[in-house]
């Protein structure tokens, strides 16, 4: 599990002459009872890992799409415990690597120490936390690492050089690369700028480099991946569960897999 | 009392303020630091700010001494800083004019900021169009309704307000939405933030820059009879007024301060603004500060007669001088509030808003209590033309 789950996961993928491809599903969007049945589907679809995102009131890095399902988790109810609870619940069952993607004040709230030991109990095998910059990680880095819960940072294009190489140094199971500069949501088009962003980090990381933010259809996926790893596919994802689309979902992520070459 | 060097080199106030943001913003908040410390060193800047607080702001505000307000309460008497004079009718602008400079002197062309009121958002605006700056705006859906003039105003110079219907449409989601508007185009804009919250450094310039409201007050106060107060009385919605206030008077340790927080229908019911005193501490907006939020970490609705003072957090240098002790935090109510709001348009001929309304209710209840040795500075953070019609609402029952 954790780190070592994450890597396994991605090397399958890998070997197989796959890119990654990683779904972001709100948790609680839908209700918690479909969860399992979700991250299964997706599993299915051919997923390297699931990135589930916890419901906040104020998430500032979030764009409408995925703002909106955060509105309906909260008004089912859904809190970090009971997704924790439910995580925990299936994972014997469960065999594709789980990243939560939370703010910070849920995680603080339920209390760093608590999160980081039931993340382990629930089998979630990496973190990301998108208001959490290095200069103020020593909160929880130590914890998620004695846990061995992969801790995944994110690098923007507005990151220095500096600022990216410590970024990759420190990033675990994957470095995340923020191909935008906005919020998440689905963009048109990604430009130069985007690629030699990519080539750089893709230089730079010892861990693969996923593009996300912004990526939306498969043509975008499998632009973005031939400068890297893969992608995270967030709105587009929880839009078509919200609509029912689960061919559309199916077809989105075997596309976006399939290798391109494209220097 | 060792000397008060707060924030540390890493932004916090104890264990509380620092830069909890995605790092797409980090190089800014970086850079904005870097010039802000660069800016306030530099005589040419602080020349031109002072001269725009001056001639274009109307500074200094007075200090005055309330006599019919004492006379009527029998105890200490009152003296009321009038920051109320100030141009646009608050304390707001002493903070967006030099943020502005600053937007200048960074080489950025466009400014977004946030409103609740309307009061920080047309201070915004009205130094945009003073010194040629671009100007967006966001204000929640439920204050646009609230505050239709007020937007007006701020179209009239020449700013665009951009309603926000998402979550709760009030000051909190207007932040919300202008930090991701921020994010997206961090390269040529600068945010203005309204009050002491928010990542480092914006606590310490807004409080900065509002501290001319303290400095003057100290030196006002010595002049007029060779002592200091001997408490101090601020509003606390984000805490900007209260802060610029206090900071002056933080290591005076003969000086009793309070900070008053909007306790709207009591803090018994649900329908308050009290984050220091009745809230826990958490993360929102990049800072650690205390909020009002439920068991699982999601931010509550704030609620207050006055739009003001309608944040679920509160500036995390006051969550700080509330650990310590420094300040006093105590709560007043809607009611408390309406009915100094009228006591000192009647006894002063003064009509303050109601964010300053809570200061002046807080006076009215510990004034008594004190000597006529004593002396008691409130911050008149704002003037109330702005309120006049929601009080006639209140009053009439509505």
């Amino acid at each position: 599990m954790g780190k070592d789950l994450i890597q396994q996961s991605f090397l399958k993928k890998q070997e197989a002459g796959e890119k990654l491809f990683i779904p972001y599903i709100m948790a609680g969007d839908g209700g918690l009872d479909i969860l399992e049945e979700r991250i299964d589907y997706l599993h299915q679809c051919g997923a390297a890992a699931i990135e589930l995102g916890i419901p906040f009131s104020d998430p500032v890095a979030d764009g409408p799409t995925i703002q909106d399902a955060g509105l309906r988790a909260l008004n089912n109810g859904t809190s970090l415990g009971s997704v924790l609870n439910v995580l925990k619940e299936s994972s014997e069952r469960r065999s594709v690597p789980i990243i939560l993607m939370t703010y910070l004040n849920p995680i603080f709230v339920y209390g760093i120490e608590k999160f980081a030991s039931d993340c382990k109990q629930a089998g979630v095998d990496g973190v990301i936390i998108p208001d959490l910059p290095l200069e103020e990680e020593a909160i929880i880095d130590k914890l998620l690492y004695k846990n061995s819960i992969a801790f995944i940072r994110l690098a923007a294009m507005t990151s220095t050089k500096e600022r990216v190489l410590e970024l990759a140094k420190r990033s675990e199971g994957f470095l995340y690369a923020v191909s935008v500069t906005g919020t998440t949501g689905a963009r048109a088009t990604h430009e130069q700028e985007v690629k030699d962003y990519l080539r750089m980090l893709k230089q730079e990381s010892a861990v693969p480099v996923l593009a996300g933010f912004g990526v939306s259809t498969e043509v975008q996926a499998r632009e973005l991946s031939s400068y890297c790893d893969g992608v995270i596919v967030g709105s587009k994802i929880v839009d078509l569960f919200h609509k029912g689309q689960l061919e559309e979902i199916k077809g989105l992520i075997q596309n976006s897999v399939k290798y391109e070459v494209n220097s | 009392m060792a000397i008060y060097t707060m924030p540390d080199a890493t932004g916090k106030y104890g264990e509380f303020g620092g830069k909890f943001v995605p790092e797409l913003l980090m190089p800014a908040l970086i850079e904005l630091e870097k010039l802000y410390e660069e800016a306030i060193q530099d005589p040419e800047f602080i020349e031109e700010l002072n001269k725009y607080l001056a001639e274009y702001v109307g500074r200094e505000t007075p200090l005055y001494l309330a006599e019919n307000l004492t006379k009527k309460l029998k105890g200490a008497p009152i003296y009321l800083k009038r920051e109320d004079l100030n141009h646009t009718g608050a304390h707001k602008i002493n903070n967006t004019v030099g943020q502005a400079l600053l937007t200048k002197r960074m080489g950025k062309k466009k400014v977004v900021a946030e409103t609740g009121a309307g009061q920080h958002g047309v201070a915004t605006a009205t130094v945009c169009a003073l010194l040629d700056l671009e100007c967006v705006v966001f204000m929640g859906e439920e204050d646009i309704r609230r505050q239709r003039l007020n937007v007006f105003r701020m179209e009239l110079l020449g700013a665009e307000v951009r309603s926000v219907s998402h979550g709760s449409g009030t000051l909190k989601d207007a932040v919300n939405e202008a930090l991701r508007y921020w994010v997206s185009n961090v390269d040529d804009t600068h945010y203005i933030l309204g009050s002491v919250v928010g990542p480092h450094p914006f606590p310490k310039i807004v409080r900065d820059f509002q501290s001319v409201i303290g400095n003057e007050t100290k030196e006002q106060f010595k002049q007029k009879t060779g002592k200091l107060p001997n408490a101090v009385i601020a509003c606390v919605g984000g805490g900007s007024n209260a802060m610029g206030m206090f900071y002056p008077f933080i290591q005076e340790e003969s000086v009793t301060m309070y900070g008053v927080e909007a306790g709207g229908q009591g803090l018994e019911t649900s329908k308050h603004a009290a984050t220091l005193t009745s809230g826990s501490v958490g993360i929102l907006h990049g800072t650690m500060t205390h909020l009002l939020q439920d068991a699982h970490g999601q931010i509550e609705e704030a609620f207050s007669i006055s739009a003001g003072l309608d944040y679920p957090g509160v500036g995390p240098e006051h969550s700080h001088l509330h650990e310590t002790k420094r300040v006093i935090y105590d709560s007043i109510t809607d009611k408390e509030a309406l009915d100094a709001f009228q006591f000192l348009s009647k006894t002063e001929g003064i009509i303050p808003a109601l964010e300053s309304a809570h200061a002046i209710a807080y006076a009215m209840k510990i004034a008594p209590k004190m000597s006529a040795d004593e002396s008691i500075v409130v911050c008149l953070s704002g003037r109330g033309d702005k309120d006049v019609e929601q009080v006639k609402s209140a009053l009439e029952g509505k």
